[in-house]
C-alpha cells in the first residue's frame, strides 16, 4: 500500500503565467511590450443590468415605435457641431499602427453607419479623409504630420491628453513598422524605434490648454468642435478641467481601451476601468451645469449594444470603439489560427501588434499582409457591426420605455456586485442602496 | 499699408482679416498696433503677406504660419511660431519657452534670448537666436537647424533625432544622446546661409555643431540608464 502523497500545488502568487514572465524577463532583459488594453478582469458593464418596464413604467413597441439614436457633438462653442446618426464613434488609431487599408475600412464602415472616425498619431491619410464623411483629427503631443490644412479639413479636433491604456504614457512605434511612408509622415528616419511624447510640447496645464484651444479655434475660424481626450485617471477633476479649458466634448477612455504598443506593466497597472470613470465625469459636468451641453464620449471595452446602452444610461452622450472595431474587421479571427500558432500565440490572445506581422493584415505595414484586408469588405463588416450594436441599444432603450437612447438613466439600472454599485452609484440588485449611501 | 488697432478690434476679426488674404492679394503689408500681450495673434496665416506687430504678444503668436512674414517689434510669450510650416517670423525682443515648437519649416529669428525648450520637437524649421537659449532646447528635435549665437542651457538636444544644432557660446550640458560633431564644409554652408538670412553678424567658423549620437534609435537595455 503506497503512502498518500500531497497533491502538487501551484502557487497563486507565483502562478505558471507569472513564473513564465519572470523567466522571459531574466532571459531578455526587457519588459514586455504589447498592444491592446487591460486583460485583467475588472468591474465592467456586465456587472450592471437594466430593470426594464414594469407596473410603473411602460415599454415601447419594438419595430413599431421610434427610438431615436442621433447625437450632436460640439454644441458648446463650435459653429459646425458634428451630427451623428448613432451614438457610437470610432476611436483614434494611427496610420502606422494600422495599415492604410485598415484606416480606409474604418472610414468606410463609419460613414456607412452614419458616424465619425478618428485619426491617430502620425497624421491624416488620404485613404482616411477620402472615405470618412466625418473625421476627427487628433492633436497629439508628437504633432507628427500636424499642419493647418489638415486641421481645416477635419470635422472636429481632438486634443489628446491621455488614453486609457496608459494615462501618463506616450506612444511607441517600433522600427519594424516605420516604413518610408510612415517615416515621411512623421519626419523621422526609416526603421528606428519611434517614441511619441507623453506630454504636449507647448502647454503644460489647464490654463495653458485654454490658450491652446483659443489658438486652434482662431486657426480654424471657430468652426470645429474641440474634443479633449483624457485617460481614466482622475475623471472628476480631469473632466472639470477640460471643461474649464474650453472643451466642447470630453472623451474619456478607461483602462480597457487599447493602444498600438506599450509596456504590459503600464497597461495592466495604470488607470481605472471605464465603469469607475463615467459617474465622476458626469458628476463634474452636472456640478458645472454643463451635462449634455458639453458632451461626454466614453470608451474602453465597449463590445455590444448593451455596453452602449449602459454607458448612455450612466450619463454619456456617445461611446467610442477601437478594439471591437478591429475585431469586426478581422483582428484575431480564428481563420488565422495556424499563423497565430506560428507566432507563438493563439486566436484571441494575439497582441504583438507592434511587431507588424499581423496575420489579419490590420496592424501591419507589410505590403503582402496588408493585402489580406479588403477595405470595402472591412467597411461592410464594420457597418454591420455598428448597426447591430445600435439595434441592440434601441432594443434595451425601448424595453425601458425610452423614445431616445439618451433618455436612458441610472434609474433604469441595477448593479450585480458591490463594486459596480459603488463605482456607478446604481443600487445593488434587490436593494435601493449602494456603498456610500446611507440606509438599507 | 493696412493698419489694425487691436485696442479696438477683436482678436477674431484681426485673424479672420489676415487669414482671408489670398496668395495674390495686393494688400501685402499690414500693421497690428496695440497687441498688448494678446494670445494667438496672427495665427494660421497662409499668404505671402508682411505683418508687423508693434509691441509684445502672449502665447502662440504666428502659430502654424505658412508663407507670411511676421515681425514682432517687442517680445513674445510661449510657443511663438509653433508648428510653423513656411514663411519667416522675426522677434526683435525675447521669446518665452517653446519657441518654434514642432515647426515643420520656415525661418524663426529671435534677436533677443529664447527661454527653455526652444525648438522642442522641431520637424524641419530653422531657428536662429541672436542671444542665449534656455534648458532642454531642441528636445526630441527631428529635423531642421537651431543656431544660437550666445550660450545654451542645460540638456541641449536631449533625445535628439536628426535636427542640427549650432552654438557659438558655451553649452551648460548636453542632453541624452546629444554629442558634439565634426563641422564639415556642408555644415558651414548651411550655417552661413542661415546667419545671412537672419541678419546675424557672426562667422560660421566660430560655432560648434551638435547632433544625435543615434544610440537611442533602437531600444537597448544597456542604455536604460540614459532614459
Amino acid at each position: 500500500m503506497s503512502t498518500p502523497k500531497t497533491e502538487p500545488r501551484q502557487s497563486w502568487t507565483f502562478s505558471r503565467e507569472v513564473n513564465a514572465e519572470i523567466r522571459r524577463a531574466a532571459e531578455t532583459g526587457i519588459y514586455d511590450i504589447r498592444g491592446g488594453g487591460a486583460k485583467r478582469r475588472v468591474p465592467h458593464f456586465d456587472d450592471l443590468l437594466f430593470l426594464g418596464a414594469s407596473m410603473s413604467r411602460y415599454p415601447l413597441e419594438g419595430y413599431r415605435e421610434k427610438c431615436e439614436t442621433s447625437v450632436v457633438l460640439g454644441t458648446r462653442f463650435a459653429k459646425k457641431p458634428i451630427e451623428l446618426k448613432i451614438p457610437i464613434t470610432i476611436a483614434g488609431m494611427s496610420f502606422g499602427a494600422l495599415s492604410g487599408h485598415a484606416k480606409e475600412a474604418l472610414g468606410r464602415g463609419a460613414t456607412l453607419a452614419g458616424t465619425s472616425t478618428t485619426t491617430g498619431d502620425g497624421g491624416m491619410t488620404e485613404e482616411e479623409r477620402g472615405h470618412s464623411e466625418k473625421l476627427v483629427y487628433q492633436y497629439l503631443p508628437s504633432r507628427y504630420g500636424m499642419n493647418p490644412d489638415d486641421l481645416r479639413r477635419a470635422d472636429a479636433i481632438e486634443i489628446v491628453v491621455g488614453q486609457g491604456a496608459k494615462p501618463g504614457g506616450g506612444g511607441m512605434l517600433l522600427g519594424q513598422k516605420i516604413t518610408e511612408r510612415v517615416a515621411g509622415m512623421r519626419d523621422l528616419p526609416v526603421g528606428i524605434d519611434q517614441r511619441s511624447a507623453c506630454r504636449h510640447p507647448d502647454w503644460t496645464g489647464p490654463d495653458d490648454l485654454e490658450i491652446k484651444i483659443l489658438e486652434l479655434r482662431e486657426i480654424t475660424g471657430w468652426e470645429k468642435p474641440i474634443y479633449v481626450k483624457i485617460g481614466g485617471a482622475r475623471p472628476y477633476y480631469d473632466t472639470a478641467l477640460a471643461v474649464k479649458a474650453g472643451a466642447d466634448v470630453v472623451v474619456l477612455d478607461g483602462m480597457q481601451g487599447g493602444t498600438a504598443a506599450t509596456q504590459d506593466v503600464f497597461i495592466e497597472n495604470v488607470g481605472q476601468p471605464i465603469l469607475a470613470c463615467i459617474r465622476p465625469a458626469v458628476q463634474a459636468l452636472q456640478d458645472l451645469g454643463l451635462h449634455r451641453e458639453v458632451q461626454l464620449v466614453v470608451s474602453g471595452g465597449i463590445r455590444s449594444g448593451a455596453d452602449v446602452a449602459k454607458a448612455l444610461a450612466l450619463g454619456a452622450d456617445a461611446v467610442a470603439i477601437g478594439t471591437a472595431a478591429l475585431i469586426a474587421l478581422g483582428d484575431n479571427d480564428p481563420k488565422w489560427e495556424a499563423e497565430y500558432q506560428a507566432l507563438g500565440t493563439t486566436t484571441g490572445a494575439y497582441d504583438d501588434w507592434h511587431e507588424g506581422r499581423d496575420p489579419a493584415g490590420i496592424t501591419t505595414q507589410d505590403p503582402e499582409l496588408m493585402k489580406r484586408l479588403d477595405p470595402v469588405e472591412g467597411g461592410r463588416r464594420l457597418r454591420n457591426y455598428l448597426n447591430v450594436m445600435t439595434l441592440e441599444c434601441q432594443t434595451l432603450a425601448r424595453a425601458c420605455g425610452k423614445s431616445h437612447v439618451h433618455n436612458l438613466e441610472p434609474e433604469d439600472l441595477c448593479a450585480l456586485t458591490m463594486e459596480a454599485a459603488a463605482m456607478t452609484q446604481v443600487p445593488l440588485a434587490g436593494t435601493n442602496w449602494w456603498p456610500g449611501k446611507g440606509g438599507f | 499699408m493696412q493698419t489694425i488697432d487691436m485696442a479696438t478690434t477683436e482678436l477674431r476679426e484681426v485673424n479672420a482679416t489676415l487669414q482671408a488674404q489670398a496668395a495674390l492679394t495686393n494688400q501685402t503689408r499690414w500693421i497690428l498696433e496695440n497687441p498688448r500681450g494678446s494670445h494667438a495673434v496672427a495665427v494660421g496665416l497662409d499668404a505671402p503677406i508682411e505683418v508687423t506687430v508693434n509691441g509684445s504678444t502672449g502665447y502662440y503668436c504666428a502659430g502654424m504660419n505658412k508663407q507670411a512674414t511676421i515681425h514682432v517689434t517687442g517680445s513674445t510669450g510661449p510657443g511663438v511660431a509653433e508648428n510653423m510650416m513656411s514663411g519667416t517670423v522675426v522677434i526683435d525682443g525675447d521669446a518665452s519657452q517653446y519657441a518654434g515648437a514642432t515647426g515643420h519649416g520656415g525661418l524663426l529669428v529671435i534677436k533677443g534670448n529664447a527661454s527653455s525648450r526652444c525648438g522642442i520637437s522641431m520637424k524641419g524649421i530653422d531657428i536662429v537666436v541672436h542671444g542665449n537659449i534656455g534648458h532642454m532646447s531642441a528636445f526630441m528635435g527631428q529635423k531642421g537647424n537651431l543656431v544660437v549665437l550666445g550660450d545654451a542651457g542645460d540638456a541641449l538636444g536631449d533625445s535628439l533625432y536628426e535636427a542640427r544644432l549650432f552654438v557659438r557660446g558655451t553649452v551648460k550640458s548636453l542632453g541624452a544622446d546629444c554629442v558634439e560633431k565634426e563641422m564639415r564644409p556642408e555644415h558651414l554652408e548651411i550655417l552661413r546661409d542661415l546667419l545671412d538670412r537672419a541678419g546675424a553678424d557672426a562667422r560660421p567658423e566660430d560655432f560648434k555643431r551638435y547632433g544625435s549620437a543615434r544610440n537611442l534609435y533602437h531600444f537597448n537595455i544597456d542604455h536604460a540608464g540614459a532614459y
